[in-house]
């Protein structure tokens, strides 16, 4: 069939795929992207960006109850789900279609459908079969795979979505009407985020994680305090549990959780499965071209490659952290490599994690439990922002940002926050480890009054007991 | 007050050198002007003469040590109607004051801190952007070096170096525009990178190697029987060698091109020249060589040039830098502008230059820059070799013996005096038709060698 030959091939539109496709092009790489659903992938259709649309409108939602607190009148607060899920949509169409508009600035070819691979000499061939149903060949030197992940399942404990009443984060992300109540299963940045929304919206709103914390890759004091924080809310968080058995009925699920070694019933209208993530590598012919594939994702190293003449992988099918931004930087590192630029592997200690439930939860670098496991002494300073005078004016008093040193060098091993805004504050952070700053820099650093990112500045003088207001 | 004798810095990429020996001892008057010291870099020997008038008070640092610092106080002299205490008072500001910028003279004798002038041995790009600078710390009476400021490192790199007495100058960095970070701390402990030198021991301390020298290369690692071997330690020229030709084979594309010279006609020349020069005149083939390369180099100027990052160094002048063997190593000294000189005056200059770089006595100046260098073996019989890029010159021509060889002329075997040449080239800057177009000036020029004398 036709073919056409270029310079680098990308298999998927998501951040990865398309972040690559645009720096390839940039470098002077004749580019294309196969894109079987939509451009933006997961990200831009049904990850990071509907939801946080979803979320400002449970933010907005939550401040309207608490309008007398700031002086206002607020009869009558009523929402209107299918108007709110419409938005998250319009919000996502809107992405997606300025994905297409970056793809074509940047002169990449965008061809729909969805890729296999073939044996190819220097890179293997992409067979994509269109919409058409017609398979048409590509030839290129590279070929970088980006297909993302998807939720994962465990059909054994009945833990497989069913459309209806078991939700994955597609479902549970244009509701037709508010549950009265959902069992979360998993309680990670996926699984709360959706807890958090529903509830503030007023689902009764139960968590499962098996391990003894929520969030359990956050620090665990943050851990604590999110517990504290959503249970004043009124979630139900039960740790060390686990779903055995998951029932549908008509009017909804009945589970049962193994809670501490004695089971419990609940019953729920409806539940959604957030209990990891899992690579999209089947139907690429990725075993007969011998592609290592450990746990449902595909090994790489540090640049991408993949140990095939010719072929990369980045992003979420590579495997942790399933994070838009890190999708996106590997592509930027493999496509830089590809071309013969001087990079580097990312650093994956300096992603920062951020979870935009409320309160907001954001990290980098080491937990302090890691930082002690990893042989480092350390030093560690803490400021709530009962002590920041802007979280007292916007009435958000609540939360924490925590720092965590190497005693030795002073290198910032970790930042750990919860509270207001803390996913707009945590690049601070980042920015300071990626320079390598000690704490020396950052204390001579001058933040603006009144601001929480006073907070950042406060927590590093703590660590070194000079924190000045409190 | 006394004075303070600091270890001058011979040159602006001088960091530290060997104080070869005293020609004074303590007690000894000393005159502005005099020579009191010898001191060797890499590359010279130098003398050091007194800038003050007094009396030779205390000798801090004895004749024959390695790796002084440059400012480091190597001897104090006393002023008239000055005693011995007025050296304790010199000794212990020396010591005490930690401080940066100007208390820093005495630092330098103690510091443990690393020096942060960085050599020829990092990036291009660095060298380029920290020429000012370096000149700045090598005139200026202050030392800064202690700092850091000029270092390419991040905070965090800085301090883990400073508390596992890593020197930073012996590091490449990998980090933006060789910025040195974390990583290359943590890899050049695990390689078990040289330690900066010490506070006090610093003159004992071997001098650090940097990544590109052999330095990681231990005589164990040659599994030799004991006794069947003797070691020469490395001298600073050795050093140098080591570590410019390292670096200038290992990361400077190269590549040679070849062509043999008809040679009777320059003999020839040569020959009536030196029969009516003045006494002392005699130009030899070498001579006339540099004066070839000096015009030919400005008929093609695309050819006298130097890369950076930042763009080519288009040079304006010829300056040729001559290979000349000496003992222990090679050094290069370089006639300026010799596009500019006639062969009797680039004669005179050689045969100064190549007898005062047999005894090390060059001045920095005289062997550094230099836009294009000769490389002659002919005289020891080598038909044809294939320099090293003397960086960061674009090209070297490596000249082989002239000698009598069978060539076809007018379609008959003839005999004529041949030498073949080889032009190495930097791709960055030369590529294989700029050589070729420096090669098809420089032929006629050899060949037909009235036309050089215009
Ligand atoms: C509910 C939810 C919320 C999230 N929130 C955040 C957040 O706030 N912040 C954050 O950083 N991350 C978040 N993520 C994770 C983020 O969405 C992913 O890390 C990111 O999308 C990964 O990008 P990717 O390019 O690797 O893969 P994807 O975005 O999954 O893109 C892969 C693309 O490849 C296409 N594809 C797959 N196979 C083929 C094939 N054979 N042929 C052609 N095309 C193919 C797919 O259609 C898809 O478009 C969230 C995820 C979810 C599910």
């Amino acid at each position: 069939m036709a073919s056409e030959t270029f310079d680098l091939i990308v298999i998927g539109g998501g951040p990865g795929g398309y972040v690559a496709a645009i720096r390839a092009s940039q470098l002077g790489l004749k580019t294309a992207v196969v894109e079987r659903e939509h451009l933006g992938g997961i990200c831009l259709n049904w990850g990071c960006i509907p939801t946080k649309a979803l979320l400002r409108t449970s933010d907005i939602y939550h401040l309207f109850q608490r309008a007398e607190e700031f002086g206002l009148k607020a009869d009558n607060v009523r929402f209107d789900i299918e108007a709110i899920v419409k938005r998250s949509r319009k919000v996502a169409g809107r992405l997606s279609g300025g994905v297409g508009h970056l793809l074509k600035k940047n002169k990449v070819t965008v061809i729909e459908g969805e890729a296999k691979l073939e044996k190819g000499s220097k890179a293997p061939k992409v067979v994509v079969k269109g919409k058409d149903g017609k398979n048409a060949t590509y030839e290129a030197k590279h070929v970088i795979l980006a297909t993302g992940a998807r939720a994962r399942t465990i059909p054994a404990a009945g833990l497989q979505p069913d459309g209806k009443t078991i939700w994955t984060y597609k479902e549970a992300m244009v509701p037709d009407a508010l549950p009265a109540s959902i069992l979360v299963i998993g309680s990670g940045a996926i699984g709360m985020e959706f807890a958090s929304f529903y509830s503030t919206l007023g689902s009764k709103v139960t968590v499962v994680e098996m391990v003894d914390r929520i969030l359990p890759a956050e620090d665990e004091e943050i851990s604590q305090f999110a517990k504290k924080a959503f249970e004043k809310q009124g979630l139900k968080i039960l740790t060390k549990a686990q779903v055995e058995k998951l029932e549908t009925g008509k009017s909804g699920a009945k589970a049962t959780i193994k809670v501490d070694g004695k089971s419990e019933t609940v019953e729920v209208e409806k539940v959604i499965l957030a209990i990891g993530i899992t690579g999209n590598v089947e139907n690429l012919g990725l075993e007969a071209l011998g592609v290592k594939i450990e746990r449902g994702h595909v090994v790489t190293d540090g640049y991408g490659a993949t140990g095939v003449s010719g072929l990369y992988a980045i992003g979420d099918v590579t495997g942790a952290p399933w994070l838009a931004h890190k999708a996106s930087h590997e592509g930027v590192i493999c496509v830089e490599k590809i071309a013969g630029k001087d990079v580097h592997p990312m650093d994956k200690s300096n992603i920062p994690g951020c979870t935009y439930c409320h309160p907001q939860i954001a990290s980098v670098g080491l937990t302090e439990a890691k930082a002690k496991e990893a042989g480092h002494e350390v030093r560690v300073g803490r400021f709530p922002f009962v002590g920041n005078g802007k979280a007292i004016a916007l009435g958000e008093d609540q939360g924490l940002i925590k720092t965590v040193f190497d005693k030795k060098t002073g290198e910032l091993l970790g930042a750990h926050m919860i509270g207001a805004e803390v996913t707009e504050l945590i690049q601070g952070y980042v920015v300071a480890r990626q320079l390598e700053t000690t704490e020396a820099e950052l204390m001579h650093t001058v933040f603006a009054h009144p601001t929480l990112s006073e907070m950042m500045h406060e927590s590093v003088l703590d660590a070194y007991g000079r924190a000045l207001h409190y | 007050m006394a004075i303070e004798v600091l270890m001058p810095a011979l040159s602006p990429t001088m960091e530290e050198g060997t104080l070869s020996r005293w020609l004074v001892k303590e007690g000894d008057e000393v005159k502005s002007g005099d020579v009191i010291a010898e001191i060797e870099t890499d590359k010279a020997t130098m003398e050091v003469e007194a800038v003050d008038e007094g009396r030779v008070g205390k000798i801090l640092v004895e004749g024959g040590t390695e790796g002084v610092k440059v400012n480091a106080v190597i001897a104090v002299l006393l002023e008239e109607g000055e005693d011995e205490s007025a050296v304790k008072d010199v000794q212990s500001s020396a010591s005490q004051k930690p401080a940066p910028k100007d208390e820093g003279k005495g630092k330098e004798s103690k510091s443990s801190e690393t020096p942060v002038e960085r050599s020829e041995s990092r990036g291009r790009e660095q060298d380029n952007n920290e020429v000012p600078d370096r000149a700045k710390s090598a005139s200026g009476s202050s030392s800064q070096k202690g700092e850091g400021s000029r270092l390419k490192a991040s905070p965090l790199a800085k301090r883990m170096a400073e508390q596992e007495g890593l020197d930073l100058a012996s590091l490449e960095g990998s980090g933006p525009n060789g910025r040195i970070v974390k990583r290359d701390i943590e890899a050049a402990l695990k390689d078990g990178a040289p330690k900066a030198a010490k506070a006090d021991s610093a003159p004992e301390t071997k001098a650090a190697p940097a990544k590109t020298e052999p330095g990681k290369i231990s005589v164990a690692s040659l599994n030799l029987e004991e006794g069947t071997y003797e070691i020469v330690p490395l001298d600073g020229m050795r050093k140098t060698i080591a570590r410019r030709m390292t670096a200038s084979f290992r990361d400077v594309p190269h590549f040679p091109l070849s062509i043999d010279l008809e040679l009777d006609a320059l003999l020839k020349l040569r020959s009536e020249l030196n029969a009516k020069a003045p006494e002392g005149v005699k130009v030899s083939v070498n001579d006339m060589l540099i004066r070839a390369c000096a015009l030919a180099l400005t008929s093609v100027p695309e050819s006298n040039a130097s890369y950076t990052d930042e763009g080519l160094v288009m040079h304006k002048h010829a300056d040729v830098a001559v290979a000349v063997a000496i003992d222990g190593g090679l050094i290069t000294p370089v006639i300026k502008k010799a596009e500019t000189k006639g062969l009797a005056k680039i004669s005179e200059e050689m045969k100064d230059l190549a007898a005062r770089a047999r005894e090390r006595k060059l001045k920095p100046e005289e062997f550094q820059g230099g836009t294009f260098s000769i490389s002659n073996l002919g005289m020891m019989g080598i038909k044809s070799f294939a320099s090293i890029i003397n960086e960061p010159q674009g090209m070297i021509l490596s000249v082989g013996a002239g000698e009598k060889r069978a060539v076809v002329k007018n379609d008959a075997l003839a005999i004529a005096t041949v030498m073949t040449i080889t032009l190495t080239c930097d791709h960055r800057v030369v590529d294989g038709a700029t050589g070729a177009k420096f090669l098809e000036a420089l032929k006629p020029l050899v060949e037909d060698p009235v036309t050089m004398l215009l």
